[in-house]
């Protein structure tokens, strides 16, 4: 995780005027119980429900400058973005770069902002009620097909890429004891040829809606057990939001996919 | 006799052109996620699944691709022809983005609650349930006739080149900037567009390679009928009027049959660059040729093309791959370049 602080907020003070632009940064300034202080937040932050009526001051990569230095924030919090960042420094506003990638990562943001925001007790339990959630789940999740722990392939979008082993999403299916039918040496989100699903024969398939309704039409892909036997896991968008989001609903993604996992293989 | 030379030159030459076709093809089979050893075991003693790989993946993912790009090597063809420009390809009347524009409207009435949608309210989202009904390849065609028919409209018919171009260049500027309207609304379906516009052969199955032969076979004929009319408008408006050609006639044809060319290929395999604009060039750098021969030789050259380019984003990586379209930029943003160093050494 790289963090980066910025301009004038380096102060004593904890920053009372907070903008965030990235849905999971938001989630847990909020699950952080300091929502009260967002006075914008990107346009893609939709939980939890009062953010929703903040203003949206765009997205990561082509924030609304202007709309943020009206809003006079005393901190804008964001992930890498160079162009946003520089232009932000350059007009006299305090950033905090907080990536978050890998697992881990959850835990380290949470601390790293509750530091930033002057509630770092807050942040200790936060992270405690984070992980004995993640605990709950994994230590139900005892999933066995043919005697053997399910082979999954979680497919991002129809290029078709694939949530590698090394991938956020991939980690949550590892930690759930399936097997990954990607190898990490193709990275965390590759574009796989279609063949090698149908090849690896994967006996889960986690898909978006739209795509899963034209699955059996891909050439091949009948014959892929998930597709034969019936064992696709569809989330909706509320859902899939816990999941892909590296932020502080981690559990609730995990026991998603968990709950999906127990449907399909009994 | 000169005339009987270039006549054997291009038997020759499609002799030729086939052989290729046939090894690529044979190629094909054999590259994919498995060693060449594993694909040659395959064939030898068959099972269940080499038999999905070989015959229902692989082997309708070649002819796909072939299909496509011949039907992107006549449309070139037809659209150099036809508005007597070197660097005419097929997309230029603006097919590309409206199949662009389609896809992203289907891509997003399936998914009607963007999470950036609610600020879309007043878009009748239950009006585009259709888009998710035809699904992608029925929005990429239906955008692309779409998007040839505003250019026409709005040049005011097909006599004008110029006009014609000149629409042809709007429309897909403002299609575009539409849908990238759209997708900053709907950032989950980023993407999926972006497979699209990258161009895919990866799920071409047999049902495509009909529709595509199909389409193939309805602009080959037309195509090579009016060949003679093409030839005379390569002397000029003026000419070929004074042959006895009737422009009108010949334009709104040809026209029809690049928009169904184009249309096609576009639902089937999304926006793929370079193949139709190259394709008619490596015919003409070959060997001198007349419009008939060229109409025949530039489909042949495309579909190898494509095929080439398939193989090459299958093998590359494997067994991830790259995008095809990636690939035929490369192919051809390289073989234009060292076309016009040559030249510009000659001259």
């Amino acid at each position: 995780m790289a963090i980066v602080t910025s301009g004038l907020a380096r102060a004593e003070v904890p920053p009372r005027r907070i903008i965030t632009l990235m849905p999971s940064l938001t989630e847990t300034v909020c699950a952080l119980g300091e929502c009260a202080r967002l006075v914008a937040t990107d346009r893609y932050s939709n939980w939890p429900a009062q953010v929703r009526d903040l203003p949206k001051a765009g997205g990561l990569d082509d924030a609304d400058i202007e709309l943020i230095v009206s809003l006079q924030p005393d901190l804008v919090i964001l992930a890498h973005a160079t162009r946003t960042t520089l232009r932000l420094r350059e007009l006299g506003i305090a950033t905090l770069a907080v990536e978050t990638i890998d697992f881990a990562d959850v835990a380290r943001s949470v601390t790293r902002l509750g530091a930033a925001l002057g509630i770092p007790g807050k942040a200790q339990a936060l992270n405690r009620q984070i992980d004995a959630s993640l605990q709950a789940v994994v230590s139900t999740a005892r999933f066995r097909l043919g005697g053997r722990s399910p082979s999954v392939y979680y497919e991002v979008d129809r290029g078709p890429y694939a949530a590698g082993p090394h991938s956020f999403i991939g980690e949550m299916l590892m930690r759930l004891g399936t097997r990954n039918i990607v190898t990490p040496d193709l990275g965390p989100y590759p574009k796989l040829n279609p063949e090698y699903v149908v090849r690896r024969n994967p006996d889960v398939i986690f898909i978006s809606a739209p795509d899963a309704l034209d699955l059996g039409n891909r050439p091949g892909w009948d014959h892929v057990r998930a597709i034969r036997e019936h064992r696709l896991c569809v989330f909706d968008r509320d859902i899939s939001d816990t999941i892909v989001r590296p932020g502080p609903r981690v559990a609730e993604g995990l026991r998603a996919i968990a709950d999906c996992l127990a449907r399909v293989s009994p | 006799m000169a005339r009987a030379t270039q006549r054997s030159r291009f038997t020759h030459w499609l002799a030729l052109g086939c052989l290729v076709t046939l090894l690529l093809t044979a190629a094909s089979l054999l590259v994919g996620t498995s060693t060449i050893r594993a694909s040659l075991d395959w064939l030898a003693s068959p099972d269940a699944q080499s038999n999905t790989v070989l015959w229902q993946i692989r082997l309708p993912r070649a002819a796909g691709a072939w299909l496509a790009g011949a039907l992107l090597g006549l449309g070139g063809a037809l659209a150099q022809g036809l508005f007597r420009n070197p660097l005419a390809e097929p997309y230029l009347l603006g097919s590309a983005s409206g199949a662009g524009l389609g896809v992203s409207l289907s891509l997003m009435a399936v998914e009607p609650l963007g999470s950036g949608g609610a600020g879309w309210g007043g878009l009748a989202w239950g009006g585009l349930a259709w888009g998710g009904q035809i699904g992608i390849t029925g929005a990429a065609f239906i955008g692309a006739c779409a998007a040839i028919t505003l250019t026409v409209l709005l040049s005011r018919g097909v006599m004008q080149t110029a006009s014609l171009l000149l629409a042809g260049i709007v429309v897909g500027f403002l299609l575009s900037a539409i849908t990238s309207l759209l997708l900053l609304r709907s950032p989950d379906t980023w993407r999926a567009m972006q497979a699209f516009l990258l161009g895919s052969t990866g799920y071409l199955n047999w049902h495509s390679c009909a529709l595509l032969a199909l389409t193939f076979a309805l602009c080959i004929v037309p195509a090579l009928l009016l060949a003679r009319g093409l030839e005379a408008l390569a002397l000029g408006e003026d000419t070929a009027q004074s042959l006895g050609v009737s422009l009108r006639v010949l334009r709104l044809t040809l026209l029809a049959v690049l928009s169904l060319a184009t249309a096609s290929t576009v639902g089937q395999v999304g926006i793929i660059g370079f193949v139709g604009l190259v394709a008619p060039h490596l015919v003409r750098e070959t060997f001198s040729i007349n419009q008939r021969q060229l109409l025949i030789a530039a489909p042949m050259c495309g579909g190898a093309l494509l095929l080439a380019a398939d193989l090459i984003s299958r093998w590359a990586v494997r067994p991830a791959e790259l995008p095809v379209g990636v690939v035929t930029a490369c192919i051809g943003g390289t073989y234009l370049l060292l076309m016009l160093w040559r030249r510009a050494r000659h001259s």
